[in-house]
């Protein structure tokens, strides 16, 4: 195979938009895609403040690799979540990360330690919630979130973005759509906009393949985290990726054709009903914006009181 | 051939694409990335008996 650029031989393949690319100019191919996105969606602009939320993973790390080339003015945020799994996952993961600013020494990385600050490691957390039944991806979520709107809010960050691929989007849609899950279908989108006090979330890479961020990743010779969280073996996000690369397998485009879809019948006012937004109120205790009155779900995690006392 | 995937390794036998290996050891194409040498692969490589392809899952997500 060969570039349909310049002729040389091909690197990388995308079948479902029929081209095939050397090194070269896949990597100039990615970067100019990435920028498209971003306009397209209107998601931000030059003169943005952007946070990175990034995991040491290749999606994390590409995407802040691409926002620094374009010029964006995009700072890192890690969260250790004090998660080992046997090999030292959140500290290898912060390993990668600091690889990765030691090559470029003008991006800058904010490091929120969850046991140093909470004094307790996303483990700890969960299994004391849970009473050791079941994952603690719920209450990892629920903090990944709290804590990286609390850092955009402290340093003036009015965009958060992520480094969510196709896949993952993908994967979530068959999910919300087996479950007929139709709040969360309305607020599936490339962008969220910012309000009360919560930054706008954005998905720059989400109309990427996954493989299509790996071999950027390898391409651009940025060293990742290899190895899954401990607690995503297993998971249904993986199950459903499965799936829909077997259906990818067979007839190629079918996941960004789903998801694009999805987007055009969004934008045409399918689940207008469902959008309308939850008033939101402050909580008392971080003052993050919260649906329900009262101390936020982050901070009730955090109360050491028994449940059964008086709130 | 030999092919690599995480902690397992096959040895293939006669010529064939990338793309036929991948599926040849029970993977899914459109889940990995082949390198030989270092250098990435386009599913169409016809890959010869002496070479050594390491292949690198692209899925993860908990
Ligand atoms: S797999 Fe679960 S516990 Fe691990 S980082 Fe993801 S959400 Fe957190
Ligand atoms: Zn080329
Ligand atoms: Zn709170």
């Amino acid at each position: 195979m060969r570039c349909r650029k310049c002729g040389k031989r091909a690197a990388f393949n995308m079948r479902h938009h029929k081209l095939a690319l050397c090194e070269d100019h896949y990597l100039e191919w990615f970067v100019a895609q990435t920028e498209r996105t971003i306009r397209k969606y209107r998601m931000f602009r030059r003169d943005d403040r952007v946070l990175v939320a990034v995991s040491g993973g290749k999606d994390s790390l590409s995407l802040w690799d691409v926002l620094l080339r374009l010029g964006y003015q995009a700072d890192g945020l890690y969260i250790n979540l004090g998660i080992d799994g046997g090999f030292g996952y959140s500290r290898l993961s912060l390993e990668k990360i600091e690889a990765f600013l030691a090559d470029r020494p003008e991006a800058k990385l904010h490091v929120v330690d969850v046991p140093t600050l909470y004094g307790e490691t996303i483990p700890q957390v969960a299994r004391r919630k849970l009473r050791g039944r079941g994952k603690p991806c719920s209450v990892c979520g629920l903090i990944k979130r709290h804590e990286m709107n609390r850092i955009a809010w402290e340093h003036g960050y009015n965009v958060l973005a992520t480094g969510h691929n196709l896949d993952d989007e993908v994967a979530v849609l068959l999910s919300n759509v087996l479950h007929w899950q139709v709040g969360y279908l309305a607020r599936q989108a490339p962008v969220l906009e910012e309000r009360e006090g919560l930054a706008r979330k954005v998905k720059p890479f989400c109309r990427f393949y996954e493989r299509e961020v790996a071999a950027y990743a390898l391409l651009r010779g940025i060293d990742y985290i290899y190895e899954e969280c401990p607690y995503a073996e297993g998971s249904t996000t993986i199950f459903y990726k499965d799936l829909l690369s077997r259906l990818e397998a067979q007839s190629p485009g079918s996941k960004l054709q789903f998801y694009l879809s999805f987007l055009r019948a969004r934008k045409d006012g399918l689940f207008k009903e469902q959008a309308e937004q939850v008033e939101l109120h402050p909580c008392p205790v971080c003052s993050q914006p919260t649906s329900v009155p009262g101390p936020c779900a982050f901070c009730r995690l955090w109360n050491h009181q028994p449940a059964t006392s008086n709130r | 051939m030999r092919i690599i995937h995480r902690d397992k390794e096959w040895e293939l036998e006669g010529r064939m694409t990338v793309r036929q290996a991948i599926e040849k050891v029970g993977l899914i194409p459109e889940t990995v990335l082949a390198v030989r040498d270092g250098k990435l692969l386009t599913e169409d490589t016809v890959l010869e008996p002496d070479d050594e392809v390491k292949l690198i899952s692209v899925v993860s997500g908990g």
